[in-house]
């Protein structure tokens, strides 16, 4: 598919020597990668988008989706810090639809492992590639959001942890979480196989009901039915979120305005919603720094909802750099990913932050000039 | 001369050729019993290729068959981006089967997709791994429970007593096919009220990368003539 490597190469290259340039380290990563850590990760969509292979040592292999994984577990293992990390290499990924994207393409990226000032780093990251796009006479359509902002306003629902874990589980399967949220705000009626399921569950104790189902069989235990049986009528009795706060998580969602606009516009709901004042204040403070960077945060578009699709690990500020061309994927894009390092670090964690560009698209916007 | 493959054995090669008779076009085997070989009457330039049906649909993107007779599921589970592929001629009204996926009886909290989804979140928590659903159609199975929103399971292949895995303890849930429903119950497993994944059949398809020249054509419009069916629109444009 891929019609000449050599160019794309060199633009990745060059990229991540710029990076290099401004104080990056360059690391390297495997292109086999072991399948089970990223499929743990993302689940099992990504068999859809990754190649996989059998060792017959180690076991299924993937080839790289992405470096993050692979940059991440090796700072783990004892990089110093703070870090920047700069890369550049082929990555792949299946394509399920007849057309011109690549299932190879080159990545070059950066990544920043630092504990204090996030927010200067959050911002570093995205003026570098800023940078470097304009020093190349590219000059993309920038959005940015905040996953934080999101997850802080699901935290401070006034309902059952329960109900705010399920939420924040599906953070990044949109339709999923406006499907729970209708249910938990009492917008959506309780569907009619979920009574049907309650009243069974009225009809005796759980241990009743199993040994009335007939002959148990499979690993899920007599004591997991039964848990999740008794939360599903904790549930049932739990009361809707109050209309107000459903209507704010509501407006959250959808926000799409300018930066400096969309930080009013959430300082005017942060009374309301007090538990996403330290997040809103994370976002100023990441503004300020954007801005001292020479960006110019008056217009640099806001979406809350940007970066929340599947695949995707960012928990805090998200970005991308997109072409005039909507069916182009975005030429650069990144974000923050503090949880995947505790996931990935087995107790430990550091702050992070990342951005990567398709050098091929980069290249191919310049006017095909490697 | 239009190669149509016909799948070689069984309820569906006896129900195709029923079909194709009924409407003035006799397949029929031809050899030796038992030899895989086939001739059409009733029609000039058309070949009978007799294959394995889970093989069918991978010919007919390859373009090495015109036509073929397949499950609706197999098509769809084999090819990515299938409908690019082939186009589904006419649905032959047998061979009608649902693909759905189906949890142990005794899972009394259990009943739809958004329930597998919350087991499936307290199982990993509980057995440090993702919930075992066994299929052979990942596809299918996977770019649905991708569009319902589910997650924390895995997909094992099982080609055949998908079924039995459950009690086996190799998986927690299954995706199968299932006409009457007798072998799950028979196996203590229900069926998910919501999690209807495809209703298969046997369907006449017509592959788009085999070579479509006016012999070829012509023979597809006297072809579809004797089916009563009219001949794809994307055979009616021009060659390029």
């Amino acid at each position: 598919m891929m019609q000449s490597p050599g160019p794309e190469r060199a633009r990745s290259d060059r990229l991540a020597d710029w990076f290099v340039a401004k104080g990056a380290t360059r690391i390297e990563a495997d292109i086999l990668q072991p399948a089970e850590t990223l499929l743990d990760l993302y689940g099992e969509d990504i068999r859809a988008r990754a190649y996989i292979t059998a060792d017959p040592l180690r076991g299924e292999m993937m080839l790289r989706p992405d470096f993050t994984v692979p940059v991440v577990q090796q700072h783990m293992a004892g990089g110093a810090e703070p870090a920047i990390y700069a890369y550049s290499g082929p990555v792949f990924r299946k394509q399920d639809r007849a057309g011109d994207r690549p299932s190879e393409y080159h990545q070059a990226g950066i990544e920043i492992f630092r504990r204090d000032l996030p927010e200067q780093s959050d911002a570093l990251v995205f003026s570098l590639i800023t940078q470097v796009l304009a020093e190349n006479g590219l000059h993309l359509r920038p959005v940015i959001g905040d996953i934080g902002i999101l997850m802080a306003a699901v935290r401070g629902l006034a309902t059952t942890d329960r109900r705010k874990q399920a939420l924040l589980r599906h953070i990044w399967r949109p339709h999923r979480f406006r499907a729970l949220l209708d249910r938990f705000s009492g917008r959506a009626p309780m569907p009619a196989a979920r009574k049907q399921v309650l009243d069974r569950l009225g009809q005796g104790t759980p241990a009743d009901l199993i040994a009335q189902a007939g002959t148990f069989t499979g690993l899920r235990g007599a004591d997991e039915i039964t848990a999740r049986a008794e939360a599903l009528i904790e549930d049932a009795r739990t009361p809707p979120l109050a209309a107000p706060e459903a209507a704010l998580l509501y407006d959250l969602v959808s926000l799409q305005a300018p930066s400096c606009a969309a930080l009013d516009h959430l300082r005017g709901i942060t009374p309301l919603l007090p538990a996403i004042t330290p997040a809103v204040d994370r976002f100023a403070a990441r503004l300020t720094a954007l801005s001292s960077h020479g960006i110019d945060v008056d217009t640099l578009p806001f979406e809350a909802s940007h970066g929340r699709t599947s695949l995707e690990y960012y928990d805090g500020f998200v970005f991308s750099f997109l072409a005039d061309d909507a069916s182009l994927p975005p030429v650069a894009s990144g974000g923050r990913y503090d949880a995947l390092t505790a996931v990935l670090g087995q107790g430990r964690s550091i702050p992070a932050v990342g951005g990567v560009i398709r050098a091929g698209l980069f290249a191919r916007l310049q006017g095909g000039q490697p | 001369m239009i190669k149509i493959g016909v799948p070689s054995k069984g309820r569906l090669m006896e129900k195709t050729f029923d079909w194709f008779g009924t409407r003035g076009v006799t397949l029929r085997l031809a050899g030796a019993e038992r030899e895989y070989s086939g001739a059409v009457d009733g029609v000039e330039g058309v070949e009978l290729v007799l294959l394995s049906a889970g093989e069918i649909p991978r010919e007919l993107a390859a373009g090495r068959i015109h036509l073929g007779v397949t499950g609706s599921d197999l098509v769809r589970d084999k090819l990515a981006d299938w409908s690019s592929l082939v186009t589904e001629w006419a649905p032959l009204g047998f061979g009608q089967a649902d693909l759905i996926i189906a949890v142990p009886t005794c899972w009394v909290d259990v009943d739809t997709l958004d329930d597998l989804d919350a087991a499936a979140a307290a199982f990993r928590k509980a057995h440090g791994f993702r919930l075992r659903i066994a299929t052979k159609y990942h596809r299918l199975v996977r770019e649905f429970l991708t569009a319902q929103g589910v997650a924390d399971y895995q997909l094992v292949d099982s080609q055949g007593a998908t079924e039995g895995t459950v009690k086996n303890l190799t998986a927690e849930a299954i995706a199968d096919i299932t006409s009457s429903g007798e072998t799950l119950r028979a196996n203590h497993l229900k069926i998910l009220s919501d999690a209807l994944i495809h209703s298969s059949q046997a369907v006449l398809f017509a592959s788009h990368a085999a070579c479509w020249d006016t012999a070829q054509r012509a023979t597809m419009a006297r072809l579809a003539a004797l089916l009563g069916l009219t001949v794809p629109e994307y055979l009616t444009r021009p060659t390029v």
